[in-house]
């Protein structure tokens, strides 16, 4: 499926009024800054002007997140302690007693390096409704995110469908093909989700490598449409494609 | 070990935040570790091996592993075999010691420009 390739070419915009998205990309801090430099700034020297890219993979619980995380990169278990309180959930009072009610959360993450200096991580997100929280933490600064769905039960991908849409985070739905499972077209899903449009819906075996990669590099391609759009966008009204 | 009395169901054996003293934030100056924060040892960052002999276990475990190759604090957390939000503090005092440099978390809504993406795409592809 070559997919057409339709980013403006003038996607840099109009030259020195379009935000540069290079901006901190290309670090060229002032060695002198040192480590007397706020911390947690990147700086020029070693390997620390890498770039880390971060996608999400979301949908209900058992569509195959793990097994498409795994089918595409090395896989490995994440934990991470979370004061349930944030969650919403009521909590006895303890009295001013510094207690926390923590709880761990398992996750999958994986990496694919693309080059030295270059990687993509993927996270499974938690399915229970009730980390929904670390999912805010989770998608700051997220290039994207997948939404696999399973056609016999749709409505377990709505809340991750909202929650990327009402964010604004670029995502494209892959419909996990369970071999018993009834075949949809890709619009029929699109439809039955109510997508935004352009939102890319992608048929696909999270079981397979090549076709998980195809999802991603779906992905990928989209959040860059979506951000070139939006630079536009911000650049003036008129400039805005479709 | 077969004759272990407990087993990963039991939970851990010292609580998490033993580990770091009861803190669940990073130091004073309240960086942010974003789990895709890549962190790497900091050879001019003035920390010397008695500095480093101070550190407790869990430090210099975490010191290892940026040693070995430069991980994000995700990677780190798994590899340690630590919750990150325990990495989290612990990578607070890395960086306020100076053994450790954090790059800057990717700021929210800034993709990386057309290059970068295309760059992606065509390393995905080759995989």
């Amino acid at each position: 499926m070559g997919h057409h390739d339709n980013r403006p070419s003038g996607a840099s915009g109009p030259a020195g009024a379009a935000p540069d998205p290079d901006l901190d990309l290309d670090v060229d801090l002032d060695p002198e800054l040192g480590s007397d430099a706020d911390p947690g700034t990147v700086e020029e020297d070693g390997e620390l002007a890498a770039l880390a890219l971060k996608i999400l993979v979301a949908g209900g619980f058992g569509v195959g997140k793990t097994t498409l995380v795994g089918a595409v990169s090395e896989i490995r278990p994440l934990r991470t302690e979370e004061q349930l309180s944030e969650a919403g959930e009521l909590v006895d009072d303890t009295g001013g007693v510094d207690q926390k009610t923590t709880t761990t959360v398992a996750m999958d993450f994986g990496r694919i390096t693309i080059r030295s200096g270059l990687s993509l991580y993927l996270f499974g997100t938690p399915g229970q409704d009730r980390f929904w929280f670390l999912w805010d933490e989770l998608s700051q600064g997220a290039l994207g995110a997948v939404v696999l769905a399973d056609t016999r039960r749709l409505e377990d991908c709505f809340p991750a469908v909202d929650y990327f849409e009402h964010r604004r985070i670029p995502f494209v739905v892959a419909v996990n093909c369970f071999t018993e499972a009834r075949r949809y077209g890709a619009h029929d899903v699109s439809r039955a989700l109510d997508l935004e449009q352009g939102t890319p819906v992608v048929l696909c075996d999270a079981r397979d490598k090549d076709s998980g990669k195809e999802v991603l590099i779906r992905l990928v391609e989209y959040a860059g449409r979506v951000h070139t759009a939006r630079l536009l966008d911000s650049v003036g009204p008129q400039a805005g494609s479709v | 070990m077969n004759g272990q009395w407990y087993d990963a169901e039991a939970g851990p054996l010292v609580r998490p935040y033993a580990m770091t003293g009861g803190r669940t934030r990073p130091g004073p100056h309240g960086v942010r570790f974003d789990l895709i924060a890549l962190v790497a040892v900091d050879p001019e960052g003035g920390a010397d091996e008695a500095a480093e002999s101070l550190l407790g276990p869990e430090h210099r475990a975490l010191l290892g592993l940026c040693r070995s190759e430069t991980q994000s604090v995700a990677e780190l957390a798994a590899d340690a075999d630590l919750p990150v939000g325990v990495v989290r503090v612990l990578l607070g005092d890395l960086l306020e010691g100076g053994h450790v440099k954090v790059s800057r978390p990717v700021p929210p809504a800034q993709l990386p420009d057309e290059r970068i993406l295309r760059e992606v795409i065509e390393g995905l592809r080759a995989l």
